[in-house]
């Protein structure tokens, strides 16, 4: 079959949907979009995000700290004892020079992270600071560090127990662990929880990953340059629809070796506003010490801050979600361990440091209102910290607080934001591919029916309100987190084993260093 | 101690000029032929997961292909020719690598093709005769 051919039904749906919707005012479309998304997704947030009885605190985001504090305490504190470890794998001084050619743990690492570096670590931030004021950087961070114990479990269980398929490709993730896990250890529920794991995950794809992605993008896009989102929505999901239906790989790979420079240049960026105000720097820290443990006047005080910051850290690092394992277990190494320690990594560099960077700079350029007798924020009518700028939500805060600095940075944000955005929604393509053929099997019109969907809620992303999105995108991710965390609860022994007779052989020289 | 030459081939003319070169070196004092085709390689490259997902098998047929198409006819018309001559295949940075075969088989010189780069790729990214001549623990000879 040609190409045109298998491309020719599923792209005249698309485009029909697409002449459908697009010349409809934008407006009355993206109200109606949203409020049947709003109406038919309602009932799947209150249950994640409920709050546990008698307090306001929702019971999801102790069930992703609890696993985290857990994992930490488990593998006695594996984020600090094996980062220097961690550092050696990733520059491959263990990497046998035989194996060249195959998936180094650097391309593991920065692939698994240009899935995750994204939209939460813009848009994701600027939301938890203005509403959990400053404080909420501090528990931000504090779940980066834990987060780093659940992302080594998963990564290393999602390469132990991958499927390698006679020609040599790989699949593997939270399904497949889930089932072949549970098994090995006579566990019953095993195919149960892998099925339902996929479900979020396809869920997970098309709101974190995929409407999320789209609607901070377009807004981000119609506020910097006057564009509708309806259109950037319709470009981006013409590109994407390219991309994973049409296989243009060359578009997918230069994304690939732009948005690894485009988060360092983001890193230089910040770290350049964040000396230029050197004298505000120890007092920046002091307001996060200050939120993160004493009332600063935001909507529920510390719990508020802490809510914030622990909800926003899960969404931009997706420790225990479970998705990264996914990407991990493309490594072929003889120790599943070795992508645990990299994979560690990936909170850190996203939330410790990316994150933070974030926070900082729209600290640092005074974009949260404060009371100047008070010191306690001051709140506008929707509950959240008035901002310096005026804008609320997402990336307009973010962009204002760069703008402050440089006039030029809300452009070029624009385009981190679109590229971000666009490189995370082909990673979560494929997270939520794998997860569809594992439920419905194999083949390219399965394939093909799960990318046009995709396609379409890029879309539906662009044109929705940010609040119906985000919390939709949330709850299908810690969805993911729930099933995810279980199974790793009953298989961590399974890594412990690994990692005990890994360090034993580690220290006795059996593994041995290639370089210096 | 038996004289061995590595030389660097691929399937271009400066490679091929390399090889007729280093074989006939060969039959004037004995040596053996050490044929090297490395495949570039970084792992330091950016790729996509689907990619990631599909390496191994890549290499595999990247490696079948590389050996059948062009280090199994060489080797060949050498052993024809009355020449010992092996082949090595590896992936990596063409002149490390060709450094890490020269030292692994003892090689008393290494032999490359000069493909003529100048300009500002050369400038910037350096070109394997360049790094060869600067870092080659033997002889190197480069022929034009």
């Amino acid at each position: 079959m040609t190409v045109t051919k298998r491309m020719a039904a599923p792209a005249a749906g698309l485009a029909a949907f697409l002449a459908l919707a697009g010349p409809v005012a934008a407006q009355s479309l993206g109200e109606r979009v949203d409020s049947i998304f709003a109406a038919s997704t309602g009932w799947f947030v209150n249950i994640i995000f409920a709050n546990l009885p008698g307090t306001n605190i929702p019971w999801i985001v102790g069930w992703l700290v609890i696993g985290a504090v857990f994992f930490t305490l488990y593998f006695g504190f594996i984020q600090f004892r094996a980062f220097g470890h961690a550092i050696a794998l990733v520059r491959g001084v263990y990497s046998n020079p035989k194996d060249a050619g195959e998936v180094s743990h650097f391309q593991a690492l920065a692939t698994a992270l240009s899935g995750t570096v994204g939209l939460g670590n813009i848009a994701g931030v600027a939301v938890a600071v203005s509403i959990g004021g400053a404080g909420a950087t501090f528990w931000m961070i504090l779940a980066g560090l834990l987060g780093m114990a659940s992302k080594f479990t998963e990564c290393t269980l999602g390469v132990k127990y991958r499927n390698e398929y006679e020609d040599g490709t790989v699949s593997g993730g939270p399904m497949y662990y889930l089932k072949k896990g549970f098994a090995e250890r006579g566990l019953p529920l095993g195919g149960f929880m892998a099925v339902m794991f996929s479900i979020f995950c396809v869920l997970g794809a098309l709101g974190g990953g995929n409407m999320f992605q789209a609607n901070q993008a377009a807004s981000q896009v119609q506020s910097v340059l006057g564009i509708p989102t309806w259109i950037t929505g319709l470009v981006l999901s013409v590109i994407v629809f390219v991309v994973i239906v049409g296989g243009i790989k060359s578009i997918a790979r230069v994304t690939e070796k732009v948005v690894p420079f485009m988060g360092v240049g983001y890193v230089l960026v910040s770290l350049l506003i964040i000396f230029m105000n050197a004298d505000l720097i120890l007092w920046a820290f002091g307001e996060i010490f200050r939120g993160a443990f004493t009332d600063s006047g935001i909507v529920g005080g510390i719990v508020g801050a802490i809510i914030q910051g622990f909800r926003r850290a899960a969404f931009s690092n997706e420790a225990g979600i479970g998705s990264a394992a996914i990407a991990h277990s493309a490594v072929r190494t003889k120790e599943p361990i070795t992508e645990g320690f990299v994979s560690l990594l990936e909170p850190f560099i996203d939330t410790v440091v990316i994150c933070t960077m974030t926070a900082l700079v729209i600290i640092i350029t005074g974009q949260l209102l404060q009371d100047a007798e008070t010191g306690r924020y001051i709140l506008n009518e929707a509950g959240r910290i008035a901002t310096a700028s005026g804008a609320t939500g997402g990336v307009p805060i973010t962009s204002a607080a760069f703008g402050a600095v440089f006039g030029w940075a809300p452009y070029a944000l624009s385009l981190a934001v679109f590229l971000f955005a666009f490189s995370t929604m082909i990673t979560w393509s494929y997270y939520g591919m794998k997860s569809w053929t594992y439920m419905f099997g194999e083949g390219r019109k399965k394939e093909m029916t799960f990318k046009v969907i995709f396609c379409v809620f890029v879309f539906i992303g662009a044109v929705s309100s940010l609040d119906a999105v985000i919390d939709f995108s949330d709850a299908a991710l810690f969805a993911m987190a729930v099933v995810n965390i279980i199974g790793l609860y009953f298989l961590m022994p399974i890594v412990k084993r690994e990692l005990e007779s890994y360090l034993g052989r580690l220290q006795s020289g059996e593994i041995r260093r290639y370089q210096a | 101690m038996p004289n061995v030459l590595v030389v660097g081939y691929d399937d271009s003319s400066a490679g091929q000029r390399a090889l007729d070169f280093a074989a006939e070196r060969a039959r004037q004092t004995g040596a053996t032929l050490v044929v090297a085709h490395v495949l570039e390689w970084s792992p330091y490259s950016f790729l996509t997961v689907e990619e990631l997902a599909e390496r191994h098998k890549r290499r595999e047929a990247e490696l079948t292909r590389a050996q059948q198409a062009i280090v199994e006819p060489v080797l060949g018309k050498l052993h024809k020719a009355g020449l010992e001559a092996r082949g090595e295949l590896r992936y990596g940075h063409i002149a490390d690598t060709l450094i890490a075969i020269a030292v692994e088989v003892g090689a008393s010189e290494i032999v490359i093709g000069r493909t003529g780069e100048s300009g500002i790729t050369a400038r910037v990214f350096g070109s394997v005769a360049g790094t060869l001549a600067q870092a080659a623990p033997v002889p190197c000879t480069i022929v034009p």
